[in-house]
């Protein structure tokens, strides 16, 4: 594991509108993730979480603040010191609450493509994938459509997706929100083991306080701040 | 990974529905582009096939094809002598419509000069040319003639010696070749009751001249047949169309007969554009104007097939964009979606096209030039139709993978 962090954030600031319609929705967000580091953002809705990671994913660009990912400062407030769009498929990996797989795409496919667009050639794309798919035990269901698999397996697919790249980063948006609590426990230690294996920084968002035993660090999020956290009492 | 066809791959069916709506469509595009190149075709037909390097016909006049147009037959003989004159021969088109076989059989009745002519110049699908100067014909098949068959028109009969097809005239009825006594006694073909009575008159008026008040023999010469008498000329013709040497130059024929006062001359490329501004005028462009319409509609159809198409993968697009893809691809997946479907429509249209627009009434003829054209036309329809659905996509921002 490396020293350096995987991502630091310091100070984001969030603000939508203006005037009478200013609305700030994350103020003075800071954290600061190792390589293999499993982190949990709890908080309520409308709390800022999503607005921190579309902002941290590259997506959205703060108001103010610092985002630095692999020791490079990506974001300086909203003025973007690299290519965003290439630096995020390099580096970034997204697992959402529901699976989001491209429908039309075979759970291979949807692997691949990653791959493809970062300028891989297929046959490295293919096998790569596949070999993605064996470790989460679904090299059967390489060429099964979305449809096709249950919840689980699609979540799966999913992370193999954002694995694929070897970013060094995964944001993961609520991703048991879709599943029992089964497998919802299942894909978080997946996501640990994945943190642990691979020395990826895993952020995830959830509101599941059933699994949090997995996470290396929690934070909360309240009001669009972002604090230290603790495994909640009935756990 | 090639996106677009891993879409409809996915998507087959409603592709392959699509396809054919779209296939449908152009297909009507096609067929308003046949007909009018049938009407052009069919009225050129007989001019550009005849042989005729120049059509001489009645003064101040635009026929034979434009208007109505009748000479004196005996011009072929004055033609005859201009030097430079292969061939000089009369001819004769106009409309029958008779009852056949309890069906209404419409035909374009043309004469041909035999035996200078025996429609060696019709291409055949079956039988020979006309062998004798009377009671034969060679008919178009969509008169629904077949060899060997008798058809009664006026007082004879005439036997079907030899079948044709695609000879069309510019109103769209099937051709029938005769030769021109026999189209002359179709056209001026008269009930013996209506020749009794046009004798006897004859006869009475005779009978109040002069000249028949002196010589009373004369009111009954008056009253024999046409043919014998004569201060009565033959019938006329439509026109006569003269044949040049190699290497005679159809100016110098057609200014010595400007100089005679009772007829007009025409090139064979004057004639096609007496034709092609005349009667075929209004229905080309009208035909042409729709032509233009239909494209129209089916490029705003296309667009809004293909703005649904990319609204149905707004979220993978977004999820594209997401995890890195260039709008690049994101405008490869709608282009090339765009151009699978234009290109399979073309070719529904053309399939489904062979098939149906031969039972047509009237030909619908796909030229090459006419298809290369139509299929860059929707080639540029699937480009400017995709625009929408472009927009769209590019306006798709990537945390809308995120709802």
């Amino acid at each position: 594991m490396k020293e350096s962090p995987a991502i630091h954030v310091e100070r984001l600031k969030q603000v939508y509108g203006s005037g009478n319609t200013e609305v700030i929705a994350m103020r003075h967000a800071s954290m600061s993730i190792k390589y293999g580091e499993i982190v949990a953002l709890l908080g309520p809705s409308g709390s800022g979480k999503s607005t921190f990671l579309t902002a941290i994913g590259l997506i959205n660009p703060p108001t103010s603040g610092q985002i630095t990912i692999s020791n490079q400062l990506v974001l300086n407030g909203s003025k973007a010191m690299v290519n965003l769009r290439n630096f995020r498929k390099k580096h970034i990996g997204f697992v959402f609450q529901k699976s989001n797989l491209i429908p039309f795409l075979t759970a291979r496919e949807n692997v691949q493509i990653t791959l493809e667009i970062n300028g891989h050639s297929k046959k490295y794309a293919k096998n790569r994938a596949l070999d993605l798919l064996s470790e989460m035990d679904l090299a059967d269901r390489a060429n099964n459509y979305p449809p096709m698999l249950s919840g689980g397996q699609q979540q799966r697919v999913a992370i193999c997706r954002a694995l694929a790249n070897k970013p060094a980063v995964i944001l993961a948006d609520e991703p048991t929100a879709a599943l029992d609590s089964h497998l919802g426990q299942h894909v978080m230690k997946l996501f640990r083991d994945i943190a642990h294996k691979y020395g990826t920084a895993v952020i995830v968002v959830t509101h599941d306080h059933r699994a949090l035993d997995v996470f290396d660090t929690i934070y909360e999020m309240e009001d669009g701040i972002i604090k230290p956290g603790q495994i909640p009492q009935v756990i | 990974m090639n996106l677009a066809i891993k879409d409809i791959r996915h998507n087959l069916g409603r592709f392959i529905f699509t396809s054919i709506g779209i296939g449908m469509l152009l297909m009507i595009v096609m067929g308003m582009g046949g007909i009018y190149r049938g009407i052009i075709e069919d009225a050129t037909l007989l001019i550009d096939d005849i042989g005729a390097d120049i059509w001489i016909v009645q003064h101040d006049t635009r026929g034979p094809f434009a208007e109505l147009s009748r000479i004196p037959q005996n011009i072929s003989y004055r033609a005859q002598v201009i030097p430079g004159v292969a061939s000089a021969r009369t001819f004769v088109q106009h409309t029958i419509q008779r009852q056949y076989m309890g069906k209404q059989l419409r035909m374009s009745v043309v004469g041909l000069d035999w035996p200078i002519d025996k429609g060696g110049w019709i291409p055949l699908i079956s039988g020979e040319r006309l062998s004798q100067n009377h009671y034969q014909m060679i008919a178009d098949k969509t008169l629904g003639l077949e060899y060997g068959e008798t058809i009664k028109l006026g007082k004879n009969r005439y036997t079907v010696v030899g079948i044709t097809s695609n000879m069309i005239s510019s109103s769209g009825d099937g051709i029938g070749f005769f030769t021109v006594q026999d189209a002359l006694n179709i056209q001026f073909d008269t009930s013996g009751e209506s020749i009794r009575l046009e004798r006897t008159s004859r006869g009475v008026r005779m009978g109040k001249s002069d000249l028949g008040l002196k010589q009373p023999a004369l009111i009954e010469f008056s009253q024999q047949t046409s043919s014998f008498l004569p201060v009565l000329s033959s019938p006329s013709v439509s026109a006569v169309i003269l044949k040049l040497l190699p290497g005679t130059n159809p100016k110098q024929v057609m200014s010595i007969i400007r100089g005679w006062d009772d007829v007009s001359a025409f090139t064979r490329e004057g004639e096609r554009q007496l034709l092609l501004t005349g009667s075929v005028e209004k229905v080309r462009k009208q035909i042409g104007l729709f032509r233009v319409l239909l494209t129209i509609i089916s490029a705003i159809i296309m667009a809004l097939i293909l703005y649904t198409l990319t609204l149905d993968k707004i979220h993978s697009i977004a999820l594209l964009k997401l995890i890195g893809a260039s709008n690049w691809i994101i405008l490869k997946l709608i282009l090339q979606q765009a151009f699978i479907l234009g290109i399979s429509g073309f070719g529904i249209a053309y399939f489904l096209g062979l098939k149906i627009f031969p039972h047509f009434p009237r030909r619908v003829i796909l030229s090459n030039d006419d298809l290369i054209q139509l299929g860059i036309i929707v080639l540029i329809i699937s480009v400017i139709s995709s625009l929408l659905g472009i927009i769209k996509a590019l306006k798709v921002k990537p945390n809308e993978a995120l709802n």
